[in-house]
């Protein structure tokens, strides 16, 4: 637009007469009333006008953009879908990265959709209510591209075909799960802290790059793609996340202490998500980017440590957990792996023995612990695999009452010892994985002790497959558990000898020669 | 001459996921609106009661009135996934900018008769708040509705009103008149003509039931407001003077006949699952109807003077028979 009017305005001042300037204050009905949301955390807010608008787009803008990238995006699909551009990935374990990506991802995505419409909704600030309303319909596109970009692998593998109905189900799936209504249910200033910062600003290039360079590094087009068009939003979404911080930080000095125990608390439950993103570098992507332990360096110690140091000035230290962090990388990644490969009958994915050359390369990019804690566990297994015997742990897993993983992670200091934490609450035991859940345990344990456990659920009748009764006298708790989940058994277990292996290798020899 | 493009055909293990063909019946293909829409909200094992509403799960059918055997009837005849959806609207603002542009290049609001400017900028400039009262009030309904298909098209039809918000901004400042934002928002605090339209709005942020919101922002309101100004006033100042503030509420216009096709689709469709539904929507399409009237008439007023009520009363009609069209008697 070009017009005398515009000539005299800032851009400032445009943004401003075009959002916070067609906000006024209700009288009809109090505006407690209309925001009921903004006070109970105890975070204090005197001048809403004084929050930093993180970007200016208006929705002209907004289309005019994403329809562009859109189009292209679209475009790109059709034609690798066409071309059989599954075939050109560099080889079919790759493929398991995208059941593990679509099960794990866009049902998240979904939640942040869900939840930044809430606080497009709450917040009473016109400023941030708009700049949280465009994350929301921006997340409705990730989650959506995500599976219109995996949707044409479904049709040839085995393993995708069920993940809106696992989402809420599987057990593996329980923790990102948790980790979602675990926001979206605190109040919209914890959200946007965990959400909004800790996810998409602290944690988001350790999340997204893999994935996305995993994908071209592994010939997937498709997937990457998708991540390539998402990151001018994402860069959207860490700019609010960041400005949400300050914008606290900034209103009262009451509430730097909640603001530092958010922060702590999610960076933390952030980071137990990440495992599963370690054994997708280490282990699942054939063509490797770099290690888990390079990239947690380079986005979290880095780049996390400047941002930390660059918040120091508003008081604000670097999260509690960051040190044990740190211990963990060399160690998170493998205890993942060998976690799921000892569960093949419970998992849409197949697992596998690294190749010689590919534990050589594990032993490289992890000199203090692979050859160490690692190599002999994999190279037992792969022994017992070989032998007919391969390793099947059928017991239901414990898990922490906080973040949902399994419990597997090593005693700080001590990679040989199990850690467990336990909590007393009303006379009954919580069980935790870390000082730090039995921290955010111990601080709201009303909360905590709702949590979904699937070994529990499974035992009290609660995952049963529609008909069953539970109180039969030949009932017996989880025998139909793969019902449950509707799990597809040509999708369990190995990778060697599974029809997603004969059926890629059939399919390239009939695409490539004659 | 019919060529035969050749390419490696693969026959696929399946055609879609398992939900979209328990859906559908069969394992066929499935479009992309419905891969990118049906049954994917979590409806079970939630973790967590919400801090803020414990009495409710994070997403809960209970917090309507309405019940539906399937919230994913409630579909978008449009087919609005994200992409579709921008889309059509980045063709939307396409014109719309073509539109504006005209108008500054050949200085068509400057050349605008003042009185007829000064009378129109009064009906149009506080219609930027309503929008945005609507994109609030949208915004609820996509945060607390049940299902990806409802919750979807009305975060975009939130986006929408932002949008419309804007273009109704920009209006004011094509006729380089900053003074004139202003005195509308003051005229929509202070002015007597407007205060049970902002009544009403307001009553709406504090309406619990979302598909009651949803009823009385987009069908009632919106039903009634449209019509009145975006194409009747429109109209008569076409006449009297010249198309300019038709070219410049276009998408507003447009928006609002594609609109309704999804709006009536979801009434329509909410309306036949049972019939205490259909009781309900009436109830609440007679209730918000005639508020509506009643905020609406000093703005038709200030439009049309006498000729005020007689339109009303046909737009009342028209909004009768589109319920009646979508199986609701009132």
């Amino acid at each position: 637009m070009d017009m005398k009017a515009t000539k005299k305005l800032g851009l400032k001042e445009r943004y401003s007469l075009m959002t916070r300037d067609l906000a006024w204050d209700t009288t009809y009905q109090k505006m407690e009333d209309v925001f009921p949301q903004t006070t109970y955390e105890g975070i204090k807010i005197h001048d809403w006008d004084k929050w930093e608008d993180p970007f200016r787009l208006t929705m002209d803008a907004y289309w005019k953009y994403q329809s562009e990238k859109e189009r292209k995006l679209y475009a790109i699909l059709d034609g690798f879908n066409q071309n059989n551009g599954h075939l050109s990935v560099t080889d079919a374990r790759y493929i398991n990265v995208l059941k593990l990506f679509l099960g794990s991802t866009p049902p998240l995505e979904l939640m942040a959709a869900r939840g930044f419409s809430m606080m497009g909704r709450q917040m009473n600030g016109a400023g941030p209510r708009v700049a949280c309303q465009m994350q929301a319909v921006d997340e409705y596109r990730h989650f959506q591209t995500q599976i219109h970009s995996i949707s044409n692998y479904n049709k040839y593998y085995n393993g995708m075909d069920e993940f809106a109905h696992q989402q809420s189900r599987m057990w593996y799936l329980s923790d990102g799960k948790s980790f979602f209504d675990d926001a979206i249910t605190a109040g919209p200033f914890e959200f946007m802290v965990a959400i909004g910062f800790a996810f998409e600003y602290v944690l988001t290039n350790i999340l997204f790059v893999p994935f996305i360079s995993g994908a071209a590094y592994n010939g997937d087009m498709a997937a990457m793609t998708v991540g390539f068009s998402a990151q001018s939003d994402e860069a959207r979404h860490m700019t609010l996340g960041l400005e949400c911080i300050k914008f606290m930080l900034e209103q009262d000095p009451d509430n730097l202490p909640i603001v530092q125990r958010w922060i702590d608390k999610w960076t933390w439950r952030g980071t137990r998500k990440l495992a599963a993103v370690g054994m997708m570098m280490d282990y699942m992507l054939p063509k490797r980017i770099m290690s888990f332990k390079e990239a947690w360096e380079m986005y979290v110690e880095e780049n996390g440590g400047a941002l930390f140091k660059d918040l120091a000035r508003y008081g604000i230290t670097i999260p509690k957990c960051f040190g044990q962090t740190i211990e963990e990388k060399e160690h998170v990644s493998h205890q993942s792996w060998i976690g799921f490969y000892m569960k093949p009958g419970a998992t849409p994915f197949h697992t596998w023995i690294p190749t010689p050359d590919e534990m050589d390369w594990l032993s490289e990019k992890y000199p203090n612990t692979f050859d160490k804690y690692y190599r002999p566990v994999l190279e037992f297994f792969d022994a017992q695999e070989k032998a007919g015997n391969r390793f099947d742990n059928k017991t239901a897993p414990m898990n922490c009452q906080v973040c949902v993983s399994t419990m597997k992670f090593n005693e700080p200091g001590d990679p040989m010892e199990m850690c467990f934490r336990e909590s007393i609450y009303k006379g009954e035991k919580f069980h935790t994985c870390s000082d730090h859940c039995k921290e955010i345990f111990d601080n709201e344990p009303e909360k905590y002790i709702q949590t979904f456990i699937s070994s529990h659920q499974v035992l009290q009748g609660n995952c049963e497959p529609e008909g069953v009764d539970v109180n039969a006298p030949d009932f017996q708790p989880g025998k139909q558990i793969l019902d449950y989940w509707k799990l597809d058994k040509r999708a369990l277990g190995d990778f060697n000898g599974s029809e997603d292996q004969k059926n890629f290798a059939a399919w390239r020899e009939q695409a490539t020669k004659n | 001459m019919a060529i035969d493009l050749r390419t490696v055909s693969i026959t696929p293990l399946r055609q879609t996921f398992g939900h979209l063909a328990r859906r559908m019946g069969a394992d066929k293909p499935a479009s992309r609106y419905i891969e990118a829409t049906m049954d994917l909200q979590p409806v079970e094992n939630y973790h967590y009661r919400p801090t803020w509403e414990p009495q409710y799960d994070i997403f809960d059918t209970t917090r309507t009135a309405i019940t539906m055997k399937d919230w994913y009837a409630l579909k978008d005849p449009r087919q609005y996934y994200y992409g579709a959806w921008t889309l059509a609207r980045g063709r939307m603002q396409e014109v719309a900018e073509g539109d504006f542009d005209l108008v500054d290049e050949l200085g068509l609001a400057a050349a605008y008769p003042a009185e007829g400017k000064a009378q129109a900028l009064k009906v149009f400039l506080p219609l930027r708040h309503v929008a945005w009262a609507s994109n609030l009030n949208k915004a609820y309904v996509s945060s607390y509705g049940y299902g990806i298909a409802i919750s979807q098209a009305t975060c975009y039809a939130s986006m929408d009103q932002l949008g419309v918000a804007q273009y109704v901004t920009r209006l004011g400042m094509a006729f380089d008149d900053l003074d004139a934002l202003a005195a509308a928002k003051t005229a929509w605090l202070e002015g007597a003509e407007w205060q049970e339209l902002r009544r009403y709005v307001e009553d709406l942020m504090v309406e619990k039931d979302w598909f009651e919101v949803l009823v009385a922002q987009d069908f009632a309101l919106e039903g009634l407001l449209y019509p009145l100004i975006y194409e009747r006033y429109n109209e008569k100042l076409n006449a009297a003077y010249s198309p300019v503030f038709s070219m410049l509420t276009r998408f507003q216009r447009e928006w609002f006949g594609e609109t309704t096709k999804w709006l009536d689709a979801v009434i329509k469709a909410t309306g036949a699952d049972n019939a205490d539904n259909k009781a309900k929507l009436a109830e609440w399409i007679k209730k918000w109807r005639d508020r509506a009237v009643v905020a609406l008439k000093p703005v038709a007023a200030q439009a049309f003077g006498a000729e005020a009520d007689a339109i009303m009363a046909e737009l009342v009609q028209n909004l009768n028979a589109r319920a009646a069209k979508a199986g609701i008697a009132l």
